[in-house]
Formats: C-alpha cells, sequence, structure tokens
C-alpha cells in the first residue's frame, strides 16, 4: 500500500535542512511573484532565513489570499478535556506518565455539564481531547462519549491517541467530522528521545494515522508539528510534504494545519527544549512563526490554519488578520476545567484567557466575523 | 428589460447575491439591499445557530422582497445532498434549493454525477433545484431533462475571480438551454457580469467579490448597474464587429447585381 512513511523515506532531514538554508533573496522572489499554484519548493524558500527582508510583503499577500478564499471570518472553536490519564512519557507534556498529578476521566454527567457549560459560551464546534490511555479511554469510551455530547453541537472534531482505520469510521458513522493528529516532529531520533515511553513512542503508526483517516472517509484532517521541539524550518517542510501528500490521495478530505508552539506545563522545564547540543536554540520567534504563517497561506490558498489560545492575546489580534482562519477561546486545558474542577490539572498554560465574546468583539472590531456554526450536526 | 422567469417566480434583478465571507452581518444585508437582489443563496450548514453570540444569519436575511436560497454547500455526494435540502425545507420553510456539491473541498469542483443525481431525485420531491455545475453543455441538457428550472455554470473556478475563462462553452449552453442560465462563480468584477449579461446569460450570482471589496455596498451597488446595463444591451442586440476589414477587390463582384 502507498503510504506517508514511504515517501518519508525517500527525503533525507540534513538535505533538506541544507536545502532551506542556501535558499537565496532570487529564489523568494521567485516563490512570491509566480503566478502559478506554489511549489514544496516555493516554500522553502518563503521559510528560509532569506525570506526574513519579505515578512512584511508575504504578511499582505498572505492577508490578500485568505480574505479572497475564506472573506473577513475566522471559525471559533473551543476543546473539551475528556481525560487527562496518558500512559506516555512525551517528555514536554503536562499529562505525561510519570508526572505525579491527579488524573481524571470525567464520567457521563461530567461530560454533560461540561458540554452545557460550553454551548452556554455560544460554540458550536468543539474538539474532543484526551490523553491514551487504552484501557479506560478507547473506543467503548469514545462512541459513548460522542452519543452524549453529539446532541449539543454542530461540528465535533477529537485530538486523541491514533486509531485503526475501521474504528475511524465507526465514530464518523457516530457523527466525527474531524480529527487533529500532530506528528510533534517528523525527525525520527529526536521524536524517540521525545516520546521514550508508551504507544507514542511508535513513529510509524503515527505518522500513517492521517493514511487510515483518509482511508475512513474522514471530513478534515488537522496536521502540525510542535514547534520547539526541532528545527522549525525544516520540520514545516517535512509537515508541507505529509499535506501535499494527503491532499492528492486523500483528495475529498480537507485539512487543516495548527501551529502549537510549546508553552510552560507542570513538571515541564521548557529551557531544556530550547537549547540543542550545538548550543543553538529551537526556539521559533513571534516573528518567525508569522513567517511560516505566511508561508502555509502562500503555499495553499485554501487550507485551514489555526491558532489556539497558546499564543498570547496581542500575537492573536494581529494574527488574525494574515492567514489564519480559526482560533478558539475561552479554553481550558484541563477535564472538567468549565464546570467542575477548575483546580485539577492543564495539559499546557493558557496564553490568551479572554473569554469567547471578549475574543469576538476583538475580531468585529477589525472588521471580521467571528463564525460560530459552519456545519450541521445532521450530516 | 425583460422580467425574469424562474419556476414561476418573476425577478426584476438578473444579480443573485451569496451571503458568505462578509466582515459582518450587517454589513451583508447592507450590501444585498444595494444589490437591488432578489435572490440572496445561503449555506445551510451556517443557519441554525443556537446561541446568544448573535450568529444568527437568517435573521439579518429578513428583508422585504428578497427570497432566500438555501444552498447545500459542504456535502459530498447525492445522498448528503437530498437530506440538507430535506432540512432546509424545513427549518427555512422554502422549496427552492441551489443544489451544490463538491467533494473536492480544495477547489470547491462540483461533482457532475451526484450533481445529477441528486437534481433528479429532488426534483420528484418536489423542490425548485438551481444545480450549481460545471460549464458543460450536455450535463446542463441533462440537468433541464431532469426537471431543474435554470442551471448555474461556473464561469471560472469559485472565488478565483477570474471571469468568463468557460466563454466558450457558455455560449454553447446560452445557445441550446430552454431554461434561464446563471452564470454562477468566478465573477470578480462588474465588467465580468457586464460580459455575461450582453452574452445572454440570464443573470449572474456574485458573492466574493461583494463581500471581500473595499466597500461592499458600494461594489453591491456598482454590480447592480453592470448587470442592468448588460442585459440591457443584450435586449438592444449589439451591433456585429467585423474581425477582418472589407475586402478591396469582392470575390462576388463578377455575379453583377
Amino acid at each position: 500500500m502507498f503510504i506517508f512513511s514511504e515517501i518519508l523515506k525517500k527525503h533525507d532531514w540534513i538535505e533538506i535542512r541544507d536545502s532551506i538554508q542556501s535558499k537565496t533573496a532570487s529564489d523568494v522572489e521567485a516563490a512570491l511573484y509566480k503566478h502559478t499554484p506554489r511549489s514544496l519548493g516555493d516554500f522553502q524558500a518563503l521559510i528560509s532565513p532569506a525570506a526574513a527582508p519579505y515578512l512584511e510583503e508575504m504578511a499582505q499577500m498572505s492577508s490578500a489570499a485568505a480574505k479572497k478564499r475564506f472573506g473577513k471570518t475566522i471559525q471559533m472553536y473551543i476543546p473539551l478535556y475528556l481525560s487527562n490519564e496518558c500512559q506516555n512519557i512525551c517528555t514536554y507534556c503536562g499529562f505525561s506518565y510519570h508526572n505525579k498529578i491527579k488524573r481524571i476521566t470525567l464520567k457521563d454527567e461530567e461530560i454533560v455539564r461540561e458540554a452545557e457549560a460550553i454551548k452556554k459560551m455560544g460554540f458550536e464546534h468543539v474538539l474532543l481531547v484526551t490523553g491514551e490511555a487504552g484501557k479506560k479511554v478507547s473506543m467503548p469510551y469514545f462512541k459513548h462519549a460522542l452519543s452524549l455530547i453529539r446532541p449539543f453541537f454542530s461540528n465535533i472534531s477529537m485530538e486523541v491517541q491514533p486509531l485503526e482505520e475501521e474504528e475511524y469510521a465507526e465514530l464518523i458513522r457516530l457523527g466525527l467530522h474531524s480529527v487533529f493528529i500532530y506528528q510533534e516532529t517528523y525527525n525520527r531520533e529526536s521524536y524517540s528521545k521525545y516520546h521514550p515511553k508508551g504507544k507514542k513512542s511508535n513513529f510509524d503508526y503515527r505518522l500513517i494515522t492521517p493514511d487510515r483517516l483518509g482511508r475512513a472517509g474522514i471530513f478534515k484532517i488537522g496536521l502540525g508539528v510542535l514547534l520547539g521541539l526541532e528545527e522549525w524550518r525544516t520540520d514545516s517542510f517535512f509537515c508541507a510534504l505529509h499535506l501535499k501528500y494527503l491532499q492528492k490521495n486523500y483528495w475529498q478530505t480537507k485539512y487543516s494545519v495548527s501551529f502549537p508552539r510549546l508553552r510552560p506545563a507542570a513538571g515541564i522545564q521548557l529551557g531544556s527544549f530550547f537549547e540543542n547540543g550545538n548550543g543553538t536554540s529551537h526556539f521559533i520567534t513571534d516573528r518567525e512563526l508569522v513567517q511560516l504563517i505566511c508561508a502555509y497561506r502562500l503555499l495553499d490558498p485554501d487550507i485551514e490554519l489555526s491558532v489556539s489560545t497558546r499564543e498570547s492575546r496581542n500575537f492573536r489580534d494581529h494574527i488574525v488578520k494574515l492567514g489564519v482562519t480559526s482560533i478558539s477561546a475561552g479554553s481550558r486545558t484541563n477535564p472538567g476545567g468549565y464546570s467542575l474542577y477548575h483546580e485539577s490539572l492543564e495539559q499546557f498554560e493558557i496564553n490568551d484567557d479572554r473569554t469567547p465574546s471578549e475574543v469576538a468583539s476583538m475580531l468585529e472590531k477589525q472588521g471580521y466575523q467571528a463564525v460560530w456554526k459552519d456545519w450541521d450536526r445532521n450530516l | 428589460m425583460e422580467i425574469l422567469v424562474i419556476a414561476d417566480k418573476k425577478f426584476n434583478s438578473r444579480l443573485f447575491t451569496g451571503t458568505g465571507k462578509f466582515g459582518s452581518y450587517s454589513l451583508m444585508r447592507e450590501a444585498i439591499i444595494a444589490s437591488g437582489s432578489e435572490l440572496v443563496t445561503v449555506a445551510f450548514r451556517r443557519a441554525g445557530a443556537s446561541n446568544d453570540n448573535g450568529d444568527d444569519i437568517i435573521k439579518y436575511l429578513q428583508i422585504p422582497g428578497v427570497a432566500l436560497l438555501p444552498n447545500t454547500s459542504g456535502v459530498r455526494n447525492a445522498k448528503e445532498a437530498v437530506l440538507m435540502a430535506e432540512l432546509a425545507r424545513e427549518a427555512l420553510e422554502t422549496h427552492w434549493v441551489k443544489l451544490e456539491i463538491h467533494p473536492d473541498p480544495k477547489y470547491l469542483m462540483p461533482d457532475p454525477v451526484e450533481t445529477l443525481n441528486a437534481a433528479t431525485d429532488l426534483v420528484k420531491r418536489g423542490f425548485i433545484v438551481l444545480p450549481y455545475c460545471h460549464a458543460d453543455p450536455v450535463l446542463c441538457k441533462r440537468l433541464e431533462e431532469a426537471g431543474c428550472p435554470a442551471v448555474m455554470p461556473l464561469g471560472s473556478p469559485i472565488g478565483s475571480a477570474s471571469g468568463l475563462q468557460t466563454k466558450a462553452m457558455l455560449e454553447i449552453i446560452i445557445d441550446q438551454s430552454n431554461i434561464p442560465v446563471i452564470v454562477d462563480a468566478g465573477i470578480g468584477a462588474p465588467s465580468h457580469a457586464a460580459e455575461a449579461m450582453e452574452m445572454g446569460a440570464h443573470a449572474v450570482l456574485v458573492n466574493t467579490a461583494i463581500a471581500v471589496a473595499g466597500d461592499p455596498v458600494q461594489m453591491a451597488n456598482a454590480f447592480r448597474l453592470s448587470v442592468e446595463a448588460g442585459r440591457m444591451a443584450f435586449e438592444a442586440k449589439l451591433g456585429t464587429t467585423k474581425k477582418e476589414a472589407e475586402a478591396s477587390s469582392p470575390l462576388t463582384g463578377f455575379l453583377g447585381v
């Protein structure tokens, strides 16, 4: 079977990194000013250091491209954390197995209370999130949770452990619309370092999850790398490569890309992630993140681009005009966080704590309409 | 100007508009009013938000003289389209539907096979079906035979603002059609709309070009005028333009008078 792991084998990390680093101003200009769809080579130029002086121009073009395709609208969503139990060790995550925290998996009445609380804030699009605790939080739990949650919302997404194709197909029949599955990093060695134990340590199984989703007929797949784990330009190239591969093979599926940057979390020393052996840093600056977002928009005018409350109020206020299409608001990243346990442990710290209506008014002030409902639960 | 009739409904305006992509609902409403449009299409999936965030698009579309045309945007096949049309008929109390089936979420290309199947089924279910389709003359005839009271072929890819790229096909469609032809998608400027109307298109549907303009209300007005001008020119019968100069030694001169 033709799957992405075969494509990945043909691309060498170091070669790609060097290729991006060697891009010149004329490569960037060729990528910027072309009238035909841009290639992955153009994407390399646009995310390269050589493109830095072109940032304002990229932002103008990205903004115009998003406006043309999506208009002056931003889709609103919110995460609903169902469980923080996790058997994986992910060295950057607050839910990591070794973290001595209170573990909670929401029960029926708790799920309903959370759904009601979220609904009250006005949301129609909800993202269900869990850790990976196979015995306790797996298909039977997901199916049951979906049946409880579906009556409340128009559109349901999931960000949980990778599942099998038939399992996805079953969840889609029960009303699942989208699945977000971030590879975290496309660098196999680094991946092993950050994910030493648990099912998540299997790089390839995670890597071909979008293939399983595509075959199951999912409406939308969300991709992304966790920015801060590896050198962001090379990692993002691989994510774009993955995107292009998926679009050609599962052409009826919609795609979105998210840009999670590492955030402080309980038990995690962030400083350690931003230094590699050579004394350089994997940290991505605001300026570089804007460059990356604009590069994606110019690579693919039709892609959905999402920014969460990991980012600061100021950054989000400005980024909505630059080509982003969906944002979360009012998020809590702990199970029960909306109605039950304001104290339980968060997956990561929120960086923009405005209420959803405050975020919607911010959009309005900028001439953008917050879109709360863009799907129908009967579909 | 001749009154446009679709399925017994009369339209003074030949400009139909969309409701997506506007920066605010009040701006959308003002632009629709300025456009003079009497038929506006709205994605059913956007309707019916049950919250207090002011996301009730339908409320802003209650405009005297303006009929709602729910569309099935978002569905990927005939089955889903029929389901959505039924939901829309019940929720919005209209049996008019703009049939849109684009299983390809990137370029939003309409699926001709599923569209024809869905149109056939929906007509039997008593819907007034306006199908969004490729500028394919045979497909348009098949949709006419299926009982659609109008067809909506695309001028160029949706949202592309690149004008009548399918002009040669549109000319055939207009020439062959017994039902109104509404050019939908790709109209990026009032001049494109005027061009379609001069060619004999019965109406045009415009959304993005109005919604994302610097001043959507003024742009809506500009489209209203261009559609009227184009239609008037068509009805006035454009003079034919000669591509070559008159030959100095005529080939038929020997025939005498």
